[in-house]
């Protein structure tokens, strides 16, 4: 038993807690506090990865009940690899948001801290149920997080994003519940045994309760055709909870994943996941080339890189799931980075805002234009930027998938569409500017916001820099994947195989 | 009774998705309660019918009711309430800026 797992989930937690407990003291204590919280958040991910790093996969089973009788915390390289990620995002998110965001409402630093301990508990989580229980708590979170500040649009956009994520997890229930009621068990390590041995007569029950998790965590991944949601949502809410929401949809990627893997091998979803994938890509695309405001394209954006990620989890293999997750955080730091330089142009368009129409000249315009070129060739993946890498290798994974010409075509041609679609929005926000026109009472971005859109966009330089030990580590997390057996023996123990 | 049951959840479920489907919040909001007593009960029978059994097994009862299901679905029905309570919330609050209660916060006859 290895108490540094569940560290994670309580750091945040308690840092949650205290907040709301102290929420009567200066701001400027609180920020300095989350903003503590989430580094040693980052330290622990960290630590965790150098644990998990050499192929163990650590187990906590809370109040030392054995698996599968209690409920069980598993942390393998995958685990560590989104632990990290979410924390590097939702530092940047946060400092951006202590720039003065978070006092459009109340709250919003134990919101955060809490969305933090659903997305640790939903990646952590050995436990089918308990996932339900993390993905309600990061629900939660999110909904308030996304009407943080108000207003008519983001209310409306709020009340599609419930509706939708509460009948969600009236399915994600009803899954849950029919593959207790036929294997008798909700621990994923236990189902996955359950399932392998599962009779006949049962297992067209088993494929469907099987199908109705994947569509619920496609909904939460934004796969076509579940993904109408997301562009309300994220072109609507803040820019710093938009940027924390990029890891919103890798959720539902991470789950896709981990069941398709663990429990439901072989071609019950993988099957799915490819074409669905791709129309993803495809719509997304094409939403952000029709998209008549900054941030509804950056969404649209985001719906690509989950497309992207998901071709190549569907396609199956090792070096495809390897190489989406070398891309999922690169896509994650680029579209939070997207979604902060949107809202630091939107600033200095006076009403005018984030629409794609030619307005005055903007405070800064050099550093703007330069930024958001970075961002554009970043999260289309042209070198030298890390999504170029993460882009060559999932193509470089689909050559020898049977439908290799749909993923090549698809990502290729949807890079060049989305290259323009940014170049318009670029030349219509930079060189059409009116000269001379400002828009009034505007001050000019400040360096601290431009700094962290720069420090997003380094990481996609770090990750191109250190694309030899990432890239290792995620193709070593893609064969842990692939060896399900590790995990199963890991979570239930040397005699878990013979127990009935 | 187990055909009872179905039928019941059956029944919820296809009201609360007609509910689930309406242009008002109200009925949207309706719909999502009952689509979450559907669900209740579908959790809670996934544990099999019995009755006048004991939770917990002792050297003299015949048999016994699975406690998981009701351990779960107890966890549901606090999740599902304050979700209820905040879309009602939610959809109040859309009514007072929206300025009427259309999911899409348009103004129609």
């Amino acid at each position: 038993m290895n108490h540094l797992v569940i560290a994670p989930l309580l750091l945040p937690l308690l840092a949650g807690i205290l907040l709301l407990l102290f929420r009567g003291i200066d701001l400027r204590w609180r920020r300095g506090f989350a903003l503590a919280g989430v580094l040693g958040q980052l330290v622990l991910a960290l630590v965790l990865t150098s644990a998990v790093a050499d192929g163990g996969i650590l187990v906590h089973s809370l109040g030392n009940w054995p698996a599968p009788f209690g409920i069980c915390l598993v942390a393998d390289r995958l685990t560590a690899w989104m632990l990290v990620t979410t924390a590097v995002l939702a530092l940047f998110a946060l400092a951006y948001a202590c720039l003065g965001t978070d006092r459009a409402g109340r709250h919003f630093h134990v919101l955060f801290q809490l969305e933090l301990f659903g997305l640790s508990g939903a990646f952590l989580t050995g436990d089918l149920f308990n996932l339900f229980v993390f993905f309600e708590v990061l629900l939660i979170a999110s909904y308030s997080l996304l009407l943080h500040g108000g207003g008519r649009r983001r209310i409306r956009a709020a009340l599609h994003y419930v509706v939708i994520n509460l009948a969600g997890s009236a399915l994600f229930l009803i899954a849950a519940g029919l593959l207790y009621g036929l294997l008798g068990t909700l621990n994923l390590a236990d189902l996955a045994m359950k399932v392998a041995a599962a009779s006949p007569d049962r297992l067209p029950l088993v494929r469907a309760a099987g199908l109705l998790l994947f569509g619920v965590f496609a909904l939460k991944a934004a796969l076509v055709p579940l993904s109408l949601w997301l562009p309300g949502a994220y072109a609507n809410t803040s820019a710093p909870v938009a940027a924390l929401f990029a890891i919103m949809t890798k959720v539902g990627a991470y789950a896709v994943l981990r069941l398709s893997t663990l429990i439901f091998g072989g071609p019950l979803i993988v099957d799915w996941l490819l074409p669905l994938a791709l129309l993803t890509l495809a719509v997304g695309i094409v939403g952000a080339m029709g998209s008549d405001r900054l941030r509804a394209q950056v969404a649209y954006l985001v719906l690509a890189s989950v497309g992207t990620l998901l071709i190549a989890v569907g396609l199956g293999s090792a070096a495809g799931i390897g190489a989406g997750l070398y891309y999922l955080p690169h896509s994650t730091f680029a579209a939070a980075a997207l979604f902060l330089l949107a809202d630091q142009i939107a600033a200095q368009r006076g009403d005018l805002a984030d629409r794609l129409e030619p307005g005055p000249v903007m405070g800064r315009h050099w550093v703007l234009g330069v930024l958001f070129f970075l961002c554009a060739i970043s999260i289309a993946g042209l070198p030298p930027l890390s999504g170029f890498i993460g882009k060559f290798l999932i193509l470089r994974a689909a050559l020898d998938h049977p439908s290799a010409p749909w993923v090549l075509g698809v990502v290729l041609v949807g890079g060049l569409l989305a290259l323009m679609a940014l170049a318009r929005s670029g030349s219509l926000l930079f060189y059409r500017a009116t000269e001379g026109a400002t828009a009034a009472d505007t001050s000019t971005p400040t360096g601290a916001a431009l700094g962290l859109v720069g420090g997003l966009l380094a990481l996609g330089v770090a990750m191109t820099l250190g694309a030899g030990p990432l890239s290792d580590y995620t193709s070593a997390s893609a064969q842990q994947l692939l060896q399900p057996v590790d995990y199963v023996l890991a979570v239930l123990g040397p005699h878990g195989e013979a127990r009935p | 009774m187990e055909a009872l049951l179905a039928l019941i959840i059956g029944l919820l479920t296809a009201a609360g998705v007609y509910l689930l489907l309406r242009a008002r919040t109200f009925p949207v909001v309706l719909g999502l309660s009952l689509l979450s007593y559907a669900v209740n009960l579908f959790l809670f029978a996934m544990g099999r019918l019995r009755i006048g059994r004991p939770p917990i097994i002792t050297a003299n009862a015949q048999g016994y009711a699975d406690p998981l299901p009701q351990a779960l679905v107890l966890t549901a029905i606090v999740i599902g309430f304050a979700m209820t309570a905040f879309v009602i919330m939610l959809a109040l609050k859309a009514r007072a800026e929206l300025g009427n209660d259309h999911v899409d916060g348009t103004h129609e006859p």
